[in-house]
């Protein structure tokens, strides 16, 4: 048996679910893209005053022509990542403006450097299925920042990359980023490396850059990822209930738009809802019932048999300390109960502000763990140990039994270093941060760059150069 | 009788409660009561008490809010007789608020509208996602003395000191104080970028407001 875990009931989602639609229809959803309010129109959608009413059966129509699952690949063309069924992937929290730094534990601007170092310790460790464009490089011009952390990323990483566009403008240069490591935009299309995340304004409302971008990653056939973020008492009902309807109504709007621009384009159920903090207004992604609101939203998405994403593994605190760890630990493994596909946050602190490498090999260790919780327990062999005892009798000698050598690796997570289970030496004990310095700079040492084609190079390098052209920043681009 | 009155009215903005505001506001022009003194003794107190209350934790924001939204009730009610009597209450400072160009959510800067309001702040909002240019010719027709500029995304951040660049080439500041919010707006970004003032939540922006209205009286001269 593979252990999981419900909020919901069935009957609970089909109140939601029926919420949500009576939501698209009134008040109905605001928005921003003139594109997308004229496709609405070609379908008979009433849009007065830039709010579209949306018809359940309209939804339903899409929700058809979604896919149920997808894959993402590699540079190598394989499939890592399955978005669909019960399969859960994990990847570092993304667009970071800040990172921790080990020594001082100050927050400064993260910068090129950092990014990197981020993706060299991610591209070694398995428990993360996909890189992201983790942190916003402050050393290169913002115009054409969410370019320049993509074009960074597929520079020094072979895996598939969850990442976002902060513009409109900016969207088709991304994609033309991946074309380039892919081969072709139809290579692309045919075995997506990078998945987009595209958010909501909630409540209610696809602001002109979101919707748009909806649309032009459905007609390229590049997956969305779409992030609705509630904030339950803040931007959306404060019961959590309520908070999980809209963001049903806001990913539902946002299928419709994607699929009537792109019939089975590939689109994932995501989410990265939190309540909001009435003491300080803002949203604590390491509260249980920010995990609750997460682990909701995905289960309504699986009832409707679509991928799924949701924004855990993250803490509220400042340091990599013990609230980051029992937070980030805690949502990793209610996560993966839920079966979540993919679970970004790894690595975030105080709120996801700021991104931390240590962080992230410590989260690392909890989501090993939070996999090895969803395996379960397993029976292997006949019996479960009297043919073990007819062996050892009462001798206690397990120890010596081929069977312990044979299936302790299986039966146990064997964490690395950053786990101090060791008896106390002569030696001053270290704390899980020192460990975790110590681990970051062992991952970094190990690390190798791939070796990409330089016809591959130069078109990266071409293709940010034409973007920073076009943006008027080209002498601002690190060297 | 003044005395119950006062009290209760303290009470209703504490309580958050609009009705009994505004029948207290009604109550006091019947009874001849000089709104201005009604303000001052009865609502602007309990607005304070919340405040500090908000402070110390045994307040929340859906608490201030409704206080906030009482003090509107009752001010609502007594500002005609006010301006009657030429007796308004003298207005803590002009401040211009908008989220920064590409940020459309407002949620922090609509809190620090309500409660600068109900302050005595006078608000002069310009909504979501606003261009440096119209921050400053806003600030230069109402004669402002702070702006203040929100960013919720981490992405935006970067048009609070686009706003700042724009009142500085306009010759605007140090007149004009600059002041930020944002959930990852932080006091190192504030000085990075060259801001008067940052604050962690509405109610410590208002102290920060009311320090900076403070400077700007006693230090230079109005604008040209």
């Amino acid at each position: 048996m593979r252990p999981t875990i419900q909020l919901l009931t069935p009957d609970l989602v089909g109140r939601i679910l029926c919420e949500a639609f009576e939501l698209l229809m009134s008040p109905g959803v605001r928005v921003g893209s003139a594109p997308v309010v004229d496709l609405f129109r070609s379908v008979g959608v009433a849009v007065n005053d830039g709010v579209a009413h949306i018809p359940e059966s309209l939804v339903q129509k899409c929700l058809a022509s979604a896919p149920r699952d997808f894959y993402l690949y590699n540079r190598q063309g394989e499939k890592v990542v399955h978005y669909g069924g019960d399969d859960v992937h994990f990847d570092p929290g993304s667009c970071c403006v800040q990172i921790l730094d080990p020594n001082t534990l100050e927050a400064r601007p993260s910068e090129t450097r950092d990014l990197i170092r981020l993706i060299q310790v991610t591209e070694s460790l398995p428990q993360f299925a996909a890189q992201s464009t983790a942190v916003v490089c402050n050393d290169a011009p913002s115009a054409i920042g969410d370019l320049y952390r993509l074009f960074v990323v597929l520079q020094h990483s072979h895996k598939p990359v969850v990442t976002g566009s902060f513009s409109a403008a900016g969207l088709q240069g991304m994609i033309d980023l991946l074309a380039a490591d892919s081969g072709s935009r139809d290579k692309l299309r045919e075995k997506p490396r990078a998945v987009f995340d595209v958010c909501p304004s909630p409540p209610l409302n696809w602001s002109e850059f979101g919707s748009h971008n909806l649309l032009d990653l459905a007609r390229a056939g590049v997956p969305a990822e779409i992030v609705s973020m509630p904030l339950a008492g803040g931007t959306a009902p404060v019961t959590l209930a309520g908070s999980v309807t809209q963001h049903a109504a806001e990913v539902l709007a946002g299928i419709t738009v994607h699929q009537l621009a792109g019939p089975g384009s590939p689109i994932v159920w995501g989410g990265a809802p939190a309540i909001f903090d009435m003491r300080s207004g803002g949203a604590p992604m390491g509260a249980v019932e920010t995990a609750m609101l997460n682990m909701a939203c995905a289960e309504v998405g699986k009832q409707l048999g679509l991928p799924t994403h949701a924004y855990l593994v993250a803490t509220d605190s400042k340091f990599v300390d013990a609230q980051a760890g029992a937070e980030s630990a805690r949502s990793a493994m209610l996560g993966a109960l839920t079966r979540i596909n993919m679970i970004s946050g790894a690595g975030m602190l105080e709120s996801l502000a700021c991104h931390s490498v240590e962080k992230l090999v410590i989260d690392a260790e909890s989501i090993a763990s939070a996999y090895r919780l969803v395996r379960g327990i397993e029976v292997r062999g006949e019996t479960l140990a009297t043919a073990m005892f007819a062996q050892t009798g009462l001798s206690g000698e397990f120890l010596k039994l081929k069977e312990t050598r044979a299936l302790f690796r299986q039966e146990q997570h064997l964490p690395g270093a950053v786990i101090d289970r060791s008896a106390r030496g002569s030696e001053p004990a270290s704390d899980t941060l020192e460990r975790a310095r110590t681990r970051v700079d062992e991952l970094v040492s190990i690390y190798q760059k791939p070796s990409l084609p330089d016809d591959v190079l130069r078109k990266f390098q071409s293709i940010v150069e034409r973007e920073a052209d076009r943006a008027g920043v080209h002498s601002a681009l690190p060297g | 009788m003044s005395d119950q009155l006062f009290q209760a009215m303290r009470q209703s903005i504490i309580d958050g409660a609009p009705d009994a505001a505004t029948e207290l506001a009604q109550q006091a022009l019947v009874n001849g009561i000089d709104p201005l003194e009604a303000v001052n003794r009865g609502f602007a107190a309990g607005i304070t008490f919340a405040g500090d209350q908000f402070g110390c934790g045994q307040m929340f924001l859906p608490d201030l809010l409704a206080s906030a939204e009482a003090m509107k009730a009752a001010i609502n009610i007594l500002e005609p007789e006010m301006l009657k009597r030429g007796s308004q209450r003298a207005a803590l400072g002009k401040v211009v608020l908008g989220t920064a160009r590409g940020d459309i959510h407002d949620i922090g800067k609509n809190l620090i509208a309500t409660i600068f309001s109900a302050s005595g702040f006078q608000i002069f909002d310009l909504g979501t996602s606003v261009t440096p240019e119209q921050f400053v010719a806003k600030a230069k027709e109402v004669d402002a003395d702070i702006v203040g500029i929100s960013a919720l995304l981490t992405t935006t951040m970067a048009g609070q000191k686009a706003v700042i660049e724009a009142l500085d080439r306009n010759g605007l500041r140090p007149r004009v104080k600059a002041i930020i919010g944002g959930a990852a707006v932080t006091q190192k970004w504030a000085a990075e970028i060259g801001a008067d003032g940052y604050s962690r939540n509405a109610i410590d922006a208002l102290d920060l407001a009311k320090n900076l209205v403070n400077k700007v009286a006693t230090k230079e001269a109005p604008l040209a």
